[in-house]
């Protein structure tokens, strides 16, 4: 049904119709109102779960995993400075191959302290092993929430959700939810195959030797790009009994003949739009939204990229005294083309810096210069107001 | 798509109205977009909200820079450097001040209408929170949305005493502006 949501109240209604069983959670801007709306839906006795109120991040993320090997659906949902304190035991979770769906409302990480959105933070923990979609709206927010459970269940991987902070987790717009005998229909029940039994003692995520540690960590690495699959499938599936798609691995839009390309990740893909919009017709640029980083999903982009001439990733995160991280991956990826296009590669929005939309004809102006280098820089930072030697 | 900026302070329900207006949008088969930009999470600090609102999905996410309407929570902001910031030069000025619209036109160089939301809020609620009053107004002012709208979105988000006094509020606070005065004008920012 059609409703003005919050980003935050339509993803706790999107969990409760995952019918989760256990939920962990400690609260963190921007991330509070999900967990805050799934704890009134538990006290108003709309949703039949246990909600934990944990003392920390890293006991929420740690709860939730004995939950899932316990036999139980779980959830939690975390930000910046929550998600670091919980990465250690996300590696863990991803090691022991646990199914389990968290949300990450995408924040800046200290110092100097910030509660705004950039996405410095799930690309801070992008090793840890699991699957991390983006979200460019709500309503993806929503129909990503329902289709991670059904990705870690069938895959035994965890599934990041990462939606930008305030930019979306604060937004109200129109959204639909889905009624809970479509999420019943498309979702089975929650059955783990090595649900920690008594009476059958198994051991996960135990001591291993170096004769087995290279297999283990193979494994790991094949598990997450054969997901890639069921990212897929469960996309179609998805728009089967809803008529929406969320892009699969990732999605291109724009006419088909444009030689550039503009890369995204997360919420700037609708401003983008706009911007576009407002160009004269006929622009040569197609836009692609990466929506799934975890795998990162290199095969689809090179058929994506055949033919172009220059791609601008333009990315919410980077690694200091390196460069985007985004970018860093595509460079790799295309490098593999016969003629690869030219990768200019940008951060912009960081803690929470607004991204207008004359973003869009300033970042084409870039290419007009053949020349220019085309090292990584920080697109809207303000150099003057720097001390010189920081330039 | 008409943009619209709404200044106030933490605790006056700065987000809440924005929310509100863009259900009552939602309410009426249009699209609305609400969101807030925070500043340091406190009572009393200055808040920023924005509000879209069109006959088609919004799409861009940016933060409204040329409003066509401010809606101003407290009279004191109105000094406050940037606030009148980027309001398009036929934008109005719908604030919460028990001081004259004439004067505050005059005093801004912009068409300024000012209501005491504050003490009307204080008569029917009994409590000062400024934020339906003033939508009353706004959405009165301006019909942007047909009347029953806004009590629409209310019914929403609130149940009982304090939906009914609410709905008090909205028909009090409407008769201190003129129905219409602000209709039909060109606010539109893009298609």
């Amino acid at each position: 049904m059609r409703q003005a949501l919050e980003g935050s109240q339509a993803v706790a209604q999107a969990v409760a119709l995952c019918r989760p069983q256990v939920i962990a959670a400690y609260p963190i801007t921007p991330q509070t109102h999900i967990v805050e709306n799934i704890s009134k839906l538990v006290a108003d006795g709309k949703l039949q779960c246990e909600f934990v109120s944990v003392e920390s991040e890293f006991s929420a993320a740690s709860l939730v995993l004995g939950a899932a090997m316990a036999g139980s659906r779980a959830y939690t949902a975390s930000a910046s400075q929550g998600i670091l304190l919980m990465a250690e035991v996300l590696f863990n979770i991803a090691g022991m191959r646990v199914p389990l769906v968290m949300t990450c409302a995408n924040r800046a990480i200290s110092s100097p302290l910030s509660i705004w959105n950039d996405q410095q933070d799930s690309m801070s923990v992008r090793d840890a092993g699991w699957i991390q979609l983006y979200c460019a709206d709500n309503q993806e927010a929503v129909d990503t929430t329902i289709q991670a459970y059904r990705i870690a269940e069938r895959c035994e991987l965890p599934v990041m959700v990462c939606m930008d902070g305030f930019t979306l987790t604060h937004t109200l717009e129109t959204i639909n939810i889905p009624a809970q005998t479509e999420v019943d229909q498309y979702l089975p029940k929650y059955q783990f195959k090595r649900t920690l039994d008594p009476q059958n003692p198994i051991s996960l995520g135990t001591l291993v030797s170096p004769d087995y540690y290279t297999e283990a960590r193979h494994s790991h690495h094949q598990a997450l790009l054969n997901a890639q699959a069921e990212i897929l499938l469960a996309d179609q599936d998805w728009a089967e009994i809803t008529g929406r798609k969320c892009g699969g691995l990732l999605e291109v839009e724009g006419t088909e003949e444009a030689d550039v390309a503009i890369l995204t990740i997360g919420s700037v893909l609708g401003t983008l739009r706009e911007a576009l919009e407002e160009l004269p017709p006929n622009q040569p640029v197609k836009l692609i939204k990466l929506r799934t980083f975890r795998p990162f999903p290199a095969e689809t982009l090179k058929a994506a990229c055949k033919g172009l001439k220059d791609i601008i990733v333009l990315e919410r995160a980077f690694s200091p005294g390196s460069g985007g991280i985004v970018g860093l991956e595509v460079l790799g990826a295309l490098s593999e083309l016969e003629n690869p296009p030219k990768v200019h590669n940008f951060a912009a929005g960081l803690g929470g810096r607004d991204i207008p939309l004359d973003i869009l004809p300033r970042l084409l102006k870039v290419l007009e210069d053949p020349t220019a280098s085309r090292q990584f820089k920080l697109f809207d930072v303000e150099l003057e107001r720097l001390p010189v030697e920081d330039r | 798509m008409i943009e619209i900026r709404i200044h106030g302070r933490g605790g006056q329900g700065n987000v809440v109205a924005a929310y509100l207006l863009a259900m009552a949008a939602f309410e009426e088969g249009q699209y609305g977009q609400a969101f807030p930009n925070f500043g340091a999470e406190r009572r009393g600090a200055p808040v920023i909200a924005f509000v879209r609102i069109a006959d088609h999905p919004i799409q861009r996410r940016n933060q409204v820079l040329h409003p066509a309407f401010l809606i101003i929570q407290d009279q004191a902001l109105l000094h406050v450097p940037g606030v009148t910031d980027g309001l398009l030069p036929e934008g109005k000025i719908l604030v919460n001040s028990t001081l004259s619209s004439a004067e505050l036109s005059q005093e801004l160089q912009k068409e300024v209408i000012a209501i005491p939301a504050t003490s009307i809020a204080k008569e029917v609620l009994g409590r000062p929170v400024p934020n339906t009053a003033l939508l009353s107004a706004f959405l009165t002012l301006t019909e942007l949305l047909p009347d029953d709208s806004l009590g629409k979105a209310l019914s929403r988000r609130f149940q009982g005493n304090v939906l009914e006094k609410n709905l008090q509020l909205v028909k009090q606070a409407a008769s201190h502006v003129t129905v219409g005065q602000w209709r039909g004008e060109k606010h539109a920012t893009s298609a």
